[in-house]
């Protein structure tokens, strides 16, 4: 699985009210909750975005509530993945639930500039810098995470190993 | 080896005699909670699962707290979702006027108990780790698999030890202790880990002061928050457990990532300024600066219960909120809604010129009920002051305790409650 786009730079500690504002969870329309991602941080950002396009933050992202809208509005406005030197514990775990790509990875975070081309490769968590000609390598993944990303989330997971335990 | 509380509690919900922290388990959960901001997707995602029933009707809840009584069609349409799949389901349901905010009400309704495993669908669910519990915040999707088999993965968090020594001085709450802790180790200082509460200053905490510790494990990153269990728990549990509770102490040779210690009776009244709650300094330091603000919010998971109000209306009680505020006091659940009208102090607040709600998460998520125009600064009792969290992004908020945010209403700015206790305002 691999993905390309520029990448969008944001700092350290970009908490679940600034990707999506509270006034916003009264949908779980991943369009309409696209249109207001990042709403607290860059009001201009979802315009701003093309498909494929690559969040870039520091420490600690998505720190704060348990809400899933912050992913739905994360992949609802084009974003293919998240890049990050950190992740807060719930934003980490509902990410893999729900499918959105994150990747931890200090040094290529630092190494990044907004707007500069990448390409990711999430079978190998391997990150390009192509306008910087950088590459980089992600921290892996447990195989029991990556059994859920194959599976193609939480959900998916969960109906194969009830099929397998019903027999 | 040793255990931890959290490692004990695990162990005993895995069936196994022990686990390390980083094994990966699966968990067998003894309560389920969603809300109304999580409970829609949780029930999109459960029935993709194509199962037909919940693992056990008692053991789920769903809880109006964010929105309620609904703001606009939107929110009505929410609960309407949420409501109608308790109806058809048979799980527990508080409608608005019975219940409250999940986090107060579970454990005082007896849902949660000493060795629980407690997941919710909301990032302060460790609250009720003040019970002994491991109480652990996750998202729609991993509770919609919790509501449909009863378990959730989980991956055995390494335990932080933190330990309380002395007693606290007269203004200083455990609102301070964990204010505190949060500003010396980061919000993300104990990501994926256990919090260990202990200490001199822990033992002689109400349950209420209690919960207040355990609710802002969130803000410093936590899986989740315990306070060990002594008779103030079990005083608090027998009158309403709605299961069998059991007891789990560490084990004298557990082992610790790390180990931080503090001397209570140093710790002053502390203020987290906009916009982290890691930004922390003390009254001392603040009251200096001579900080005008506009409104103050009394409520929240975080300090919402009787002690809370009780500290709060003793510094209100016979004075007027300054001109040009506004204060807003929201007691978390209906049951100290009727509490704190018995006592009176609904009275004190609204003689001193406060609105007084009837319970809702309100104001603490700028979903309704007091939200901030740009600008503005809002002295809160909550737990979170990010950029936009009660409103407009350019917002301000500072997070006290309960005492101080009364005084900061009085005064007008942030004070120290000393300034304004005692003193009777011309009216």
């Amino acid at each position: 699985m691999t993905m390309r786009g520029k990448a969008h730079t944001f700092g350290d500690h970009i908490d679940t009210d600034q990707i999506i504002p509270a006034q916003m969870l009264v949908t779980i329309d991943p369009v309409e909750l696209g249109k207001h991602c990042m709403a607290n941080n860059d009001p201009e950002f979802a315009g701003k975005v093309q498909p494929g396009d690559i969040i870039v933050a520091g420490v600690n992202f998505g720190c704060g509530s348990s809400r899933e809208h912050a992913q739905i509005s994360i992949i609802g406005c084009g974003v293919s993945c998240v890049i990050a030197k950190g992740f807060a514990r719930i934003f980490f775990r509902n990410s893999i639930n729900l499918g959105l790509p994150v990747l931890e990875c200090p040094e290529a975070v630092d190494a990044i500039e907004a707007g500069d081309e990448l390409d990711v490769d999430l079978s190998t968590g391997t990150i390009r810098n192509l306008t910087r000609d950088l590459t980089f390598q992600a921290k892996p993944y447990e195989p029991f995470m990556m059994e859920i990303i194959e599976a193609g989330g939480l959900i998916e997971y969960t109906k194969r190993r009830l099929a397998v335990a019903k027999g | 080896m040793g255990m931890t509380i959290a490692e004990k509690i695990l162990a005993a919900h895995s069936g196994r005699k022990e686990v390390s922290p980083g094994d990966l388990i699966n968990v067998k959960v003894d309560l389920v909670m969603a809300n109304d901001v999580t409970a829609p997707i949780a029930i999109e995602q459960f029935r993709k699962l194509g199962v037909k029933e919940v693992f056990d009707k008692e053991r789920v809840v769903f809880v109006p707290s964010h929105f309620v009584p609904a703001r606009d069609i939107a929110t009505a349409e929410q609960f309407k979702v949420m409501r109608d799949f308790a109806k058809e389901s048979g799980i527990v349901y508080y409608e608005l006027g019975q219940g409250g905010i999940e986090h107060i009400l579970l454990p005082w309704k007896g849902h949660v108990v000493p060795g629980d495993v407690y997941c919710g669908a909301d990032s302060h669910t460790p609250t009720c780790g003040a019970l002994g519990a491991f109480a652990c915040g996750m998202g729609s999707t991993d509770i919609a698999v919790a509501m449909a088999t009863g378990e959730v993965w989980m991956k055995v968090p390494a335990t932080m030890r933190l330990i309380y020594h002395g007693k606290m001085g007269k203004w200083t709450r455990s609102k301070d202790l964990i204010l505190n802790t949060i500003g010396r180790i980061g919000t993300d200082g104990a990501t994926y880990m256990a919090m260990q509460f202990e200490g001199e200053a822990l033992k002689s905490m109400s349950m209420d002061a209690r919960f207040t510790m355990t609710n802002m494990v969130a803000e410093a990153g936590g899986k989740t928050g315990i306070i060990p269990v002594d008779e103030v728990t079990l005083d608090y549990v027998r009158p309403r457990a709605k299961h069998e509770w059991t007891v789990y102490e560490p084990d004298p040779d557990a082992s610790y990532i790390t180990t931080y210690e503090f001397d209570a009776s140093a710790i002053e009244p502390t203020v987290a300024l906009p916009f982290s709650p890691g930004n922390t300094k003390t009254i001392s330091e603040i009251a200096q600066e001579d900080i005008k603000i506009d409104q103050v919010f009394i409520g929240s998971c975080t300090n919402a219960r009787m002690e809370d109000l009780r500290e709060a209306a003793e510094i209100m009680r016979g004075k007027k909120i300054a001109k040009w505020v506004r204060c807003i006091v929201i007691p978390a659940t209906q049951d100290i809604f009727k509490e704190a009208l018995k006592e009176g102090l609904i009275e004190v607040f609204t003689e001193s010129g406060c609105q007084v709600s009837a319970a809702t998460c309100g104001p603490c998520l700028g979903g309704h009920y007091g939200v901030l125009a740009e600008g503005e600064r809002c002295v809160s009792t909550s737990n979170r002051n990010f950029p936009g969290r009660m409103g407009h992004s350019k917002a301000e908020v500072f997070l006290v305790n309960p005492p101080l945010a009364a005084a900061a209403a009085i005064a007008g700015r942030i004070v120290h409650p000393e300034e304004v206790a005692g003193k009777v305002s011309a009216s």
